[in-house]
């Protein structure tokens, strides 16, 4: 029986790869533990080793191949006794996972790859509203499509060349290239006295950061992921964000604490969760979730460049995403600025982060049934732009918050608050949170489902609100 | 009954660490190459060649004034408070005066840099600030160092490089790394001071920043002053290890044992110190035995020690006594030294009214400082 071999997923988020190269050759012998092809995803290129041992009778896919997705049949092994001429491809109506290729989660207990989290990626990421109607960006600008992790590291490193109190300290952001590959690069450039692996030892680093930003550096303090940050939140919060007010101005702490946030794909309730609101809370700090990649760079640039202390929230499942960023010398957004990133007269959905994603894909399917939702990036969490959401409000009369992260005490709980407060006789309906469950984070695949925030569950809160 | 820092003026004789123990002396020590602990005890072993330093007249009674100076301003502090003009959290120096004196004036000024606690009003003195300012500060009023919004906990000077005054305990030892990263980066020459207290030793992120600062040789001081009780936990009940120089061990950082009720003894150590990370050889850990004669902070119930045991303290090891007999013995009479406290007692109580005359911050100041920038 001939055995397939299958593209695998080297991160729990990987959903496909390059092929890089082919290390053993069809008629060659395989043992166990043999290297048999090196594969590429967008973080880091990975040797693929055979688990069983045989012939190796058909290469299925070519080496240099792109975007071969995960669970694709790229090669068949024959055992001892068998005929390699005998082996035949799979039927090409495999479409390379076993599941049925709807959008439905299909559970299958043992399988490894993560359709439990159905977010758009790649090309097909839904569009934010073009660029060029951004009063920040000048006229005829032209763009080019960057990810968003890239945006994040040309961030660093322009602002790194301009000012050389700029440095990055983190786990694994130097000759690692960066656990999520957002700082690759960067050591080659500028070098270990200003790209500094640190031990992993949060709380430490956190501190020496931010004493660091009191000596009068600009350090960008990464964390690997901000589940780790909590190790290191009395920094953050107690050092970083009070010391500018408790010195009656004396004293600064220009730093930005940076790295992924909110939940990933498949990593269990200790490694997912949203501090957003948490920070948010929190007077003294600046706290920035930008969605798409020009936001991403513009306001980290800026987070860099501020006096003040900034926590900047990125999302893994955001980075391999392309949008298109402004080809200029030195793209800089305002911090505490939403944007509206798709106009509309019936509804308004406000997110940030991964949800800003959700809520346009709900604004398409909304518009199909005739709700035409406005869509706001809040883009800075604190400070809030309190009057983009209340103008946007006073338009549409009708307002659902889109969070990826817990509704007890959230911003979507702060949104709410806002519109009770000041936008009352604006309002023709409840406003309506969309969060995720409240309960930890589950590690199977429908149960995350369950407890996320997707987009029909945005429609369906629309629709409530517009009484349909 | 607390460890008496007197009695720990016999260090030398007691086995300092399984390496040194071994050697029994100081003078049997072999050379570097010999010995792979050598970095570990070289520099107590260095100073215990000459423990005192040798002050010429003027510094000895600069160094006299200066804790006399902390001395009356923190027993005018304590009565304020007991007026209501000082509220909150107030944490005095009395009785640690020499480790601020003997620490600091070994400092440049120029370069160098200090962070502490929240005992930090003898640090900001020894600065030579002026009193008024930090007594204002501690009445909570405009013309406060901070203007008002910190209190006697958050002092700041970043003109003399003192970085504070920081409230959660071992918080300073890892922001002190970072100042020690920025001297580093900065190629500027500079060092920084981290006080810390025997209770902060306890903090993990004391080691994480240990393990760092020794990883990157970083400029940095380490200083535990040990003042025996953490709030009112001796360290026999806090510590696994009470020599606290010892606890730098495990990250290579070689430590030094200084009795802090010796302003000289304590400048002594410093000089062997700060020399050795100026030459960019890396961290130092220093340990000073002091003790605090009044409470941990003001509402301390002072149930976890005897009367007996601090006034032996007040006593027998004071540091401003201690000072004054050597004053006394170089020919200075008693009229000279009392003109001085005259002077200093004038000093303290211009300051205590400044402080209590002052104007309290302008309700506006409520949202300023929050955020620098406009957004």
């Amino acid at each position: 029986m001939a055995i397939e071999l299958k593209m695998p997923a080297l991160s729990p988020t990987m959903e496909e790869g390059t092929l890089a190269k082919w290390l053993k050759q069809e008629g060659d012998t395989i043992e166990p533990g043999d290297i048999i092809a090196e594969i590429e995803t967008d973080k880091a290129t990975m040797e693929f080793e055979a688990i069983d041992e045989g012939t190796l009778a058909k290469i299925l896919i070519e080496e240099g191949t792109e975007n071969v997705a995960v669970g694709t049949v790229i090669a068949m092994l024959v055992g001892e006794g068998e005929d390699a001429g005998d082996v035949e491809a799979p039927a090409a109506s495999d479409d390379g996972d076993d599941d049925e290729g709807s959008d439905e989660v299909v559970d299958k207990p043992g399988e490894g790859k993560d359709e439990g989290r159905d977010e758009p990626g790649g090309a097909s990421a839904p569009k934010t509203a073009p660029r060029a109607d951004d009063p920040a960006i000048p006229d005829g600008t032209s763009f080019t499509s960057v990810t968003v992790r890239e945006a994040l590291r040309d961030a660093m490193a322009e602002e790194m060349r301009a000012d050389d109190r700029v440095f990055v300290m983190g786990e694994e952001v130097a000759e690692y290239q960066g656990a999520y590959k957002v700082t690759q690069g960067l050591l080659d450039e500028f070098g270990p006295r200003r790209v500094i692996d640190t031990p992993i030892t949060e709380y430490g680093f956190a501190g020496i950061g931010s004493g660091a930003a009191m000596g009068g550096l600009r350090p960008i303090v990464e964390f690997m992921t901000f589940n780790f940050a909590m190790q290191a939140i009395d920094h953050i919060v107690n050092s970083a964000a009070k010391t500018n007010y408790m010195s009656g101005g004396q004293m600064r702490c220009p730093i930005v604490f940076r790295g992924p946030n909110g939940a990933a794909s498949r990593v269990g309730a200790q490694h997912s969760q949203n501090y957003g609101p948490w920070y948010a809370s929190v007077p003294g700090l600046i706290v920035i979730a930008p969605y798409d990649s020009a936001d991403a760079k513009g306001l980290l640039k800026a987070a860099i460049r501020s006096e003040d202390p900034v926590v900047f929230l990125e999302n893994e499942l955001v980075y391999g995403r392309s949008f298109d960023v402004p080809y200029l010398d030195d793209h800089v957004l305002p911090i505490g600025k939403a944007r509206i990133v798709r106009e509309g007269k019936d509804a308004t959905i406000v997110s940030y982060s991964i949800g800003v994603g959700l809520a346009l894909e709900a604004a398409e399917k909304l518009a199909e049934e005739g709700i035409d939702a406005e869509v706001i990036d809040l883009r800075t969490l604190r400070p809030l732009d309190k009057e983009t959401v209340l103008a946007s409000l006073a338009k549409t009369n009708r307002l659902v918050v889109a969070e990826e992260g817990w509704p007890t005490c959230s911003i979507a709980s702060e949104i709410i608050a806002i519109c009770m407060e000041e936008g009352f006789d604006d309002l023709d309906a409840p406003v309506l949170r969309v969060c995720n469950e409240d309960v930890p984070l589950p590690y199977a695949a429908n149960l995350e489902k369950l407890a996320l925030i997707d987009a029909p569950r945005i429609v369906e809160a629309v629709k409530t609100i517009c009484y349909v | 009954m607390a460890r008496k820092p007197a009695a720990r003026k016999t260090t030398g004789k007691k086995p300092a660490t399984k390496a040194s123990s071994k050697e029994a002396s100081s003078d049997e020590v072999g050379a570097p190459s010999d010995d792979p602990d050598f970095i570990l005890h070289s520099l107590q072993d260095e100073f215990e060649k000459s423990k005192s330093f040798d002050a010429s007249d003027d510094q000895m009674l600069e160094f006299y004034r200066q804790m006399l100076l902390i001395r009356r301003f923190e027993e005018k502090a304590g009565q304020l408070y007991g007026l209501g003009l000082i509220g909150g959290f107030c944490h005095l120096y009395i009785g640690q005066e020499a480790v601020a004196i003997g620490l600091q004036s070994a400092l440049d000024n120029d370069k160098d840099s200090v962070i502490t606690g929240y005992r930090d009003h003898g640090h900001m003195l020894a600065y030579g600030l002026d009193p008024d300012i930090i007594m204002a500060e501690l009445t909570g009023r405009e013309a406060g160092i901070s203007k008002g919004k910190g209190g006697s906990m958050h002092m700041f000077s970043t003109e003399h490089k003192f970085y504070g005054g920081h409230g959660i305990v071992g918080a300073q030892v890892a922001l002190g790394g970072g100042l020690a990263l920025a001297h580093q980066y900065r190629d500027d020459g500079g060092i920084c001071l981290a006080y810390f207290g025997d209770g902060a030793a306890n903090q993990g992120q004391v080691y994480e920043t240990f393990n760092m600062a020794s990883l990157w040789n970083l400029p940095i001081v380490f200083v535990v002053e040990d003042n025996q009780y953490a709030m009112g936990t001796s360290t026999k009940r806090s510590s696994a290890e009470t020599r606290f120089y010892r606890r730098g061990t495990s990250f290579r950082i070689p430590g030094m044992e200084v009795n802090g009720m010796d302003v000289l003894e304590v400048r002594a150590a410093a000089e062997v110190a700060f020399k050795h990370v100026r030459e960019g050889k890396g961290p130092v850990l220093m340990e000073l035995n002091t003790y605090r004669y009044r409470g941990h902070s003001m509402s301390d119930p002072a149930k976890y020690r005897t009367r007996e045991e601090v006034q032996d303290q007040r006593d027998h090891h004071d540091p401003i006594e201690r000072l004054k007999k050597v004053l006394v013995e170089n020919g200075h009479g008693e009229d000279d030294l009392k003109a001085i406290d005259k002077d200093i007692r004038k000093i303290v109580a211009k300051a205590a009214d400044f402080a209590e005359s002052s104007a309290e911050p302008k309700p506006g100041e409520l949202y300023t400082d929050v955020l620098v920038e406009e957004y």
